[in-house]
């Protein structure tokens, strides 16, 4: 699946390919065909991805091949435990965690999962977590803070589950209770927005000491569709109600909404998942790192204080 | 004196204090019964006849629970600044202004401070006829002023819920809002003090995914429409129609998220009492 501003990027790519392999079969020399042909395709590609609207942005966030949650635990952990379940009612397939060993430091990972193809969507739930979801979640975190194991939670989702059984067992209390139990957690919370941070339903996990967006991601109340269909009254104004709310990570880093911006590799995440992966664990550890650094009251207070300073008003 | 001289002045009420009531001189409760809207505001805004909670705003609710109507406005003056330049139909920075001027509030909620039925209190409640009670900065940081006032008092905190859900306009802003009203409700439990949360028609959305559904005690007006997600939504995502009684608070009473719900008239009467009970 490739989206539009991808497209000549790939058939330029595919140009060279085919070019380098007549050139190998006939014996020709066309080094500096393919040379200047490469150049074009890095002017190209800087070219592009410097110049992302903010909904390529969010088509990005949401690309067939952007690396889940699940990939992100593959690539950067030594030993990973998946633990199931919120004790309550159900194990939600769409928000999953265990705990893991990353060079050989142990975490508790937490995340919303996407599915790849359409049985896995399903199964996944298109990643849209039910209560149990974020119960479950902070099952998780609270064993972590039992066992002082800081926590990382991804963030990839298109919302929170809007289902008649979503609100029959409380979607917006499971969400709620979280936001306020996140803040009095002891132990180092590192949040990073890998896809989609889509309303109550991402910050459900992602009251953090430090957030972070991917460059590519999107994180904001609403996402550009459904601000589009109220706002607008039509489904078509998604490219101008995403200009509008800003919501892309240099967006939210200039507001202080977030506090870093971790770079993706040229093309976006999905064209070098080990690159971003080994970003993205560098990032952890680094600031794991940091925030051990201060007392568990210490990052108590700094949590709340970041949190509560958010917000412009005229006084 | 001739008995038919004016011995007062004529109407000296600023247009300001003049109680906002709803349009017109009778009132259609949704079950189809008409009633005057004078006998409906003696009655505290419930038609006597289906108990229909009509809606109402900051302003009656302080006069339903503050003795004598007597309270101090926490940052009464504070209004919404406009960090994204946002602009759908018009621009939101116009929509604000319109919205003030129309409905004679600054934003969708007022905190206030002080005595029901002699005990001192805070309380922050929302105002549908702004916005659609949509929470912005100016509802959370008017929250977490109230709430630290209520820590530095000492006093029970009551938040009044009628919203859509987040406002947004102030995008990522209005998001993080619902972190900082839940940071504040933290701190407010650890001092100890109690927080209830009064829910009324309608409550969902980003107000209902934070301080809505942290009371200590979460209660509800009667059929209050309640939830995360709106009706509509659901409908459209599940392609179904939606049970009746769906999202009530009586539904969610049974579903086990409210403690329980009360009847506008019994408002102040009850929660002095569980007041009383948690003091004693």
């Amino acid at each position: 699946m490739l989206l539009d501003f991808e497209k000549p990027i790939v058939e330029l790519e595919a140009k060279l390919a085919e070019m380098k392999k007549l050139a190998s079969q006939n014996g020709m020399n066309v080094e500096e065909a393919t040379m200047l042909l490469e150049q074009r395709i890095i002017a190209l590609k800087t070219e592009t991805y410097q110049n992302l609207t903010r909904w390529q942005r969010v088509q990005l966030s949401r690309h067939a091949d952007r690396p889940y949650t699940l990939d992100y635990i593959e690539q950067i952990t030594d030993d990973f435990i998946e633990l199931h379940g919120d004790r309550n009612v159900a194990d939600d397939k769409a928000m999953i965690g265990g705990l893991a060993a990353i060079e050989g430091k142990t975490f508790m990972l937490i995340g919303q999962q996407k599915g790849r193809n359409t049985k896995q969507r399903q199964y996944r739930n298109f990643g849209m977590p039910n209560p149990e979801g974020y119960r479950k979640a902070l099952r998780l975190m609270k064993v972590a803070e039992k066992f002082n194991k800081p926590i990382v939670t991804f963030i990839d989702t298109p919302g929170a589950f809007p289902g008649i059984e979503a609100e029959e067992r409380g979607q917006g209390e499971a969400i709620a209770r979280n936001l306020k139990e996140m803040f009095m957690l002891k132990v180092p919370v590192i949040c990073i927005i890998i896809g989609e941070g889509a309303s109550g339903g991402a910050l459900g996990i992602a009251i953090g000491d430090r957030v972070f967006m991917l460059e590519n991601t999107w994180y904001s109340v609403i996402s550009p569709e459904s601000c589009s269909s109220i706002l607008w009254r039509s489904w078509d104004y998604k490219e101008q109600a995403a200009e509008a709310l800003k919501l892309t990570a240099p967006d939210m880093m200039k507001f202080n909404l977030i506090d870093g911006i971790i770079k993706e590799p040229l093309g976006g995440a999905h064209t070098a998942i080990p690159t971003i992966a080994a970003e993205v664990k560098r990032v952890i550890l680094e600031t794991c790192a940091t925030l051990e650094q201060l007392t568990p009251a210490q990052r108590i207070e700094q949590r709340i204080d970041k949190f509560c300073k958010m917000g412009v008003v005229n006084r | 004196m001739s008995w038919f001289n004016r011995q007062e002045k004529g109407i000296t009420t600023p247009t300001t204090e003049k109680k906002d009531t709803p349009n017109g001189l009778w009132y259609k409760t949704p079950n189809g019964n008409i009633i005057h809207v004078r006998e409906l505001k003696n009655n505290v805004y419930v038609c006597p006849e289906d108990n229909h909670h009509a809606r109402i705003g900051s302003k009656e609710y302080f006069e339903i629970l503050f003795d004598n109507n007597e309270y101090t406005e926490i940052a009464a003056e504070m209004y919404a600044a406009d960090p994204l330049a946002f602009t759908d139909s018009k621009p939101y920075s116009r929509r604000i202004k319109e919205t003030q001027a129309k409905s004679g509030l600054k934003d969708a909620l007022r905190a206030a401070s002080g005595k029901m039925s002699g005990m001192e209190i805070t309380v922050a409640c929302m105002d549908f006829d702004f916005i659609g009670g949509s929470m912005g900065a100016v509802v959370g940081e008017k929250i977490a002023m109230a709430i630290d006032h209520a820590r530095q008092h000492k006093t029970p905190m009551v938040i009044i819920s009628r919203s859509g859900g987040a406002r947004m306009m102030e995008a990522g802003f209005s998001l993080m809002q619902m972190a900082k009203t839940s940071a504040k409700l933290a701190l407010l439990a650890e001092e100890g003090l109690p927080y209830i949360s009064l829910m009324t028609d309608p409550t969902t959305g980003g107000v209902t995914a934070s301080y809505a559904m942290l009371g200590d005690f979460n209660i509800a007006e009667p059929e209050a429409l309640i939830g995360f997600a709106g009706p509509r939504v659901i409908r459209e995502t599940i392609g179904k129609d939606l049970p009746k009684g769906f999202q009530t608070a009586e539904f969610v009473q049974e579903h086990g998220f409210l403690d329980f719900i009360v009847d506008r008239r019994l408002l102040k009467n009850t929660l002095t009492r569980l007041l009383k009970l948690l003091h004693n």
